[in-house]
């Protein structure tokens, strides 16, 4: 790819915060449809703007990035499918705000990965920080460890798999969707929550406000087994399941006025 | 916002001010106003004092360079009038000082006595920690005291965005556990009961250089630490008796120990190997140390972890 310079409209940056100017990196490689760069000299615009190229201009549907080394807000905004794998580690917010690519992260992502996903697959290997898949709206996220807190907060749907423990205050305001945590939940899981789904085969610390266990129907195992079936994710355990009580919040479509003369 | 950061050889020493600049400047994003510094070198029978005689934005002006030579003068007096005898004073900045002293007397005495000369703010005292901090980025407060050739065992740093203070030093972490030797902490995070605990020890007899939360925490820790308390006891004490949110990293002559609050609100991300323990807001900086695929954590909520070297 011939280096090609790039501007934005950035032109004062008093604290030296932003990186106003990034040449496109002339060390990607396309073979056959598919496409790899090493992200270890890179800024984080580089590599978005290399990836972006890529996908939108070059039409190529499956890229490799080496060596992203934990920068921050990788993958984040793309909405075609296409696949795109990460050798090693990204940063916070990596794969935020995507709408259909299938992504494969053989490291660590930290904080808010896949947060706002649309739809899509996110798939990592190793552990992710906190906010993981916070307000995601469609797709899988999986994580094969340990999460931090705050898993799927405000998730709007799609489904959340975690393969090891997560922390306190998962599902906290979530309003569909499904989580499946195959280790153990710290302190308030489904705190708050309107409604969806949470699989626990693990300890659970303690309940939040208005979630309580659920009865298992059918359709529970039915699509436990399918999602681990298609992400080849072996044999899934037993789990406990936990939906929101609909106590906490109004489910009616009562005007406030009308609520005070039915409920008097 | 803000960052911070940790490491600690459990081996022996390293190029720890390297280390810790590469870490911070890596965290830049989280705070470009200030940075610090508490690094322990190697212990003698000296003690090592860090003090300011003004604001770096106040430091220079119209009779400032006489004013900043008389008050170091007095504090070079004072040192010997208290029984203290001075080994070395040094400046990189005309403004912030480094002094080594034989002295086996009262260090709350040594310092109140100090902090009495106009303008004096004693940064920190003991037999090995120093605290360097400053305006600016990691870089640019490296560069300015030499950081890049300090060797040690352990150290702790900070990165500051400035929200609800000045950018000045007094504002700046870390922070020393006054009048404790050797004691000092980062904190990411607000506690909301800080006028209380500031209220409490005052009435033991502290004295805060700041109107900063996170000083509290390392006077706190410092305060139970010489009743006899270890530190991880001391720290999760801590976890029950401050509010807020809140991730810290203390360090002693000898140890680092992490603590997150039981909301788990603030990021702190681990890396320990035999030899080696960092940790830091963001995993960037563990990659600004470590250059290769490592593993990595999110300690939990109300986790404390200590290491000794």
């Amino acid at each position: 790819m011939a280096g090609v310079g790039s501007r934005s409209g950035v032109s004062y940056d008093a604290r030296g915060l932003v990186e106003p100017t990034a040449d496109m990196p002339d060390n990607v490689e396309v073979e056959g449809g598919r496409a790899r760069f090493d992200a270890a000299d890179l800024t984080i615009r580089q590599i978005n703007m290399a990836l972006r190229k890529l996908i939108y201009d070059d039409g190529i549907t499956d890229v490799t990035i080496l060596n992203p080394a934990s920068k921050h807000s990788l993958a984040v905004g793309i909405l075609k499918r296409c696949r795109i794998h990460f050798e090693g580690s990204p940063g916070w917010f990596a794969c935020g705000l995507i709408d259909g690519p299938e992504v494969t992260i053989n490291g660590r992502v930290g904080w808010s990965v896949a947060e706002n996903m649309m739809s899509g697959v996110v798939m990592i290997e190793r552990s992710a920080g906190s906010l993981t898949g916070a307000a995601i709206r469609g797709g899988d996220l999986i994580v094969k460890g340990d999460v931090g807190a705050r898993t799927g907060i405000d998730q709007k749907g799609g489904t959340i798999i975690v393969l090891g423990d997560v922390g306190i205050n998962t599902g906290f305001m979530m309003q569909r969707g499904r989580q499946i945590i195959c280790g153990n939940a710290g302190m308030n899981l489904g705190d708050s929550m309107y409604d969806g789904e949470i699989y626990v085969a693990g300890t659970v610390a303690s309940l939040g406000v208005d979630c309580v266990p659920g009865d298992w129907t059918d359709a529970d195992t039915e699509l436990i087994e399918r999602k681990f079936r298609i992400h080849g994710l072996g044999d899934p355990p037993e789990f406990q399941k936990f939906v929101c009580g609909k106590v906490l919040h109004n489910y009616d479509q009562l005007e406030p006025s009308e609520r005070k003369l039915v409920i008097h | 916002m803000c960052g911070i950061a940790g490491v600690i050889h459990r081996d022996g020493t390293a190029d720890i001010g390297a280390e810790l600049t590469a870490m911070l400047q890596s965290m830049k994003h989280r705070g470009p106003d200030s940075t610090g510094y508490a690094v322990y070198g190697p212990a003698d029978d000296l003690v090592v004092i860090r003090f300011v005689l003004a604001e770096p934005n106040k430091s220079a002006g119209i009779g400032m360079a006489e004013r900043l030579e008389r008050n170091r003068a007095e504090v070079e007096s004072r040192l010997a009038k208290i029984g203290a005898e001075v080994a070395t004073v040094t400046s990189e900045t005309g403004y912030a000082f480094r002094a080594t002293i034989r002295y086996g007397g009262d260090l709350k005495a040594l310092a109140d006595y100090l902090e009495d000369v106009p303008g004096c703010e004693v940064l920190s005292l003991g037999s090995s920690l120093e605290i360097i901090k400053d305006l600016g980025d990691a870089s640019t407060v490296s560069d300015q005291y030499n950081l890049g050739s300090f060797r040690g065992t352990h150290g702790i740093g900070h990165v500051r965005m400035a929200t609800e203070s000045e950018v000045d030093l007094a504002s700046a972490h870390p922070y020393w556990a006054y009048p404790f030797a050797d004691v000092a902490v980062v904190h990411n995070g607000q506690l909301t009961n800080y006028h209380q605990w500031r209220r409490r020890l005052e009435q033991h007899g502290h004295r805060f250089q700041s109107e900063c939360d996170s000083e509290i925490i390392a006077v706190y820790l410092a305060e139970y630490m010489s009743r006899g308390l270890t530190l991880e006891t001391s720290m999760k004490h801590s976890l029950d008796d401050l509010d807020g949110v809140f991730t810290y990293v203390c360090v002693t002559g000898n140890q680092l120990g992490v603590a997150k609050d039981e909301m788990a609100a603030k990021p702190l991300v681990l890396f320990e190997s035999e030899p080696l323990v960092a940790v830091a807001t963001e995993e960037v900086a563990i990659r600004s140390l470590v250059k290769r695929e490592v593993e990595t954590r999110d300690p939990y909520e109300r986790e404390v972890l200590v290491w000794q070297v």
